[in-house]
């Protein structure tokens, strides 16, 4: 039992707390623009390396950086929409979502140049597990846990109870509905990407310390957000966060040893595929995700 | 003249709806926009809010151009628009659609809300529940009080009872009239012309996106020829 909550419980909530965070990015671009952005993946990577940036020259932790990750994405976002998709904002979907992979790949490209190719850490060290009737939860793990519940909350929040959020929700319900009752498209459509560059940059830098910083750090995550997004009704920021705890967990737990004679259901490298089978049942039983409702 | 609209013309991308349509209201008048499908009715409505190009003709409100501005500035100039459809945030709660009512003057909403809870009451009985889970008749009192919220000096409504019951478009044309004692103009378009046009003080018939008449409400339902071709014989 205590296996179980160690070895697979545990580490399936940190990775599906970086989905969440990633998916709630996603889901909430994809509602108020309503176009799927390849670019997510870069935009966590970018703000992973700026963390790093961080922690070179200041000599402080990761989670110190977390602000500068943060200070360094939404300039880009804001760049990179002003340069790329505020011009396109009436041309088909389709077209959105190829452009963003072009400048998932132009933000890659700037990362290999400034960083290389090697992979890197933040140096963190080792600091003792907090120790609890058995049950082992690394430090950084229950910081990561606890940052994304902080996000988690208050992007609640903000959605929510603020006039900002609700200008976002009315926008993602009906965009011509929302102009009429006053709300500048503009600035929705510019706080949406400071907000959704926010929860890359956060997820960008919580993946980073729980594994190493490459190039590909948010690219190779990139599609289990959409699938989390998709699980939660994309559009819908809280369902995909709880979509990317459920993609964690069934990721991680998709090895665990069941099986008579220690067999595990699934190979370890099969893991990642685990993601994608969830989405395509889910696409079949329930196509408008699991959860009703975006708040 | 409150709303002075001149020669409109204008449509979605390159054909042209409207062909230079005139439309007046005058403060706390209650005009009714009437005519067969594809008249432009509902062109000119999004026209005169700003979601449909104006290539040519002017729009004055209270003598202020407002041609081709900007649809989220209209509501601040006192002009407030209910679409046909979709017209409420059906994922957002009562509450929160009369909250975006309010939201070019935050400050208003409280005094907002005490006005729209008296004129429509049951509105407020369940304030968190989704818009879209209202039935057709208590969306359309949403769409109102939310339109309502920040009391504008015109109202534009595109087929407010369509779709509804006979009782509630009753009682939609009894709120109509009174949200023009209030002192609030009402453009309105219908399909259900008869009574629109009874509750009306001018009526105004469009064909092919051209003016075809214009007159006092029981002097066009008196008209045999706008009977016979717009309200369905008799």
């Amino acid at each position: 039992m205590l296996e179980l909550v160690n070895f697979y419980i545990i580490p399936g909530l940190v990775l599906g707390a970086v989905y969440a965070l990633a998916a709630a990015g996603v889901s909430l671009v994809y509602g108020v623009m309503r176009f799927a952005n390849f670019a997510h993946g870069d935009l966590m990577s970018w703000g992973a390396y700026a963390a790093l940036a961080g922690v070179a020259a200041f000599g402080i932790s990761p989670w110190a950086a977390l602000p500068l990750a943060v200070a360094a994405t939404v300039p880009l976002a804001w760049g990179v929409d002003r340069a790329f998709f505020a011009p396109l904002r009436r041309a088909q979907p389709a077209v959105l979502l190829i452009s963003s992979f072009g400048v998932a790949l132009m933000i890659r490209a700037l990362i290999y140049l400034a960083w290389g190719p090697t992979p890197a850490t933040y140096g963190l060290g080792f600091s003792p597990p907090i120790l609890w009737e058995g049950v082992r939860l690394q430090r950084r793990h229950a910081v990561i846990l606890a940052g994304a519940l902080l996000a988690a909350l208050l992007l609640h929040l903000l959605l929510a109870r603020t006039r900002a959020g609700r200008a976002m929700r009315a926008m993602a319900d009906d965009p011509d509905l929302a102009r009429i009752t006053g709300v500048g498209v503009g600035g929705v459509i510019r706080l949406t990407w400071a907000v959704s560059a926010a929860l890359a940059a956060t997820a960008g830098v919580f993946l980073a310390v729980d594994t190493e910083l490459t190039p590909l750090l948010g690219f190779n995550v990139l599609l289990a957000a959409f699938a989390a997004a998709i699980l939660g009704g994309i559009g819908r920021p809280w369902g995909a966060a709880l979509g990317g705890l459920i993609l964690g967990l069934a990721e991680e737990l998709s090895s665990y040893p069941v099986l008579p004679g220690g067999a595990p259901l699934l190979d370890p490298s099969y893991k990642t595929a685990v993601a994608f089978g969830v989405l395509i049942l889910v696409l079949l039983v329930r196509p408008q995700g699991l959860f009703r409702g975006m708040g | 003249m409150l709303l002075d609209a001149e020669g409109v013309t204008g449509g979605y991308g390159e054909a042209d709806i409207l062909h230079g349509v005139d439309c007046r209201v005058g403060a706390g008048e209650v005009v009714v926009v009437i005519g067969p499908n594809g008249a432009g009715k509902s062109t000119l409505m999004k026209a005169l809010a700003g979601l449909v190009h104006v290539r040519r003709g002017s729009i004055r409100l209270a003598g202020e151009e407002i041609a081709n501005a900007p649809a989220e500035g209209m509501i601040a100039r006192g002009l407030a628009f209910v679409p046909q459809e979709r017209n409420v945030f059906a994922s957002l709660t009562v509450a929160e659609n009369l909250a975006m009512g309010a939201y070019a003057r935050p400050a208003a909403a409280r005094e907002g809300s005490a006005r729209v809870a008296a004129m429509f009451p049951e509105l407020l009985e369940r304030p968190r529940a989704l818009a879209g889970s209202l039935s057709g008749g208590q969306r359309q009192m949403l769409a109102l009080g939310r339109a309502l919220m920040l009391s504008p000096r015109l109202l534009l409504l595109d087929e407010p009872t369509a779709g509804l019951s006979p009782k509630f478009c009753g009682l939609i044309f009894r709120k109509v009239r009174e949200i023009a004692a209030a002192g609030i103009a009402v453009l309105m378009v219908e399909q259900n012309a008869r009574p629109a046009l009874a509750i009306a003080d001018r009526g105004l018939v469009l064909a092919m996106g051209r003016n075809r008449a214009e007159d006092a409400g029981p002097a066009l339902l008196a008209n045999p020829e706008i009977g016979r071709l717009f309200l369905g014989g008799a």
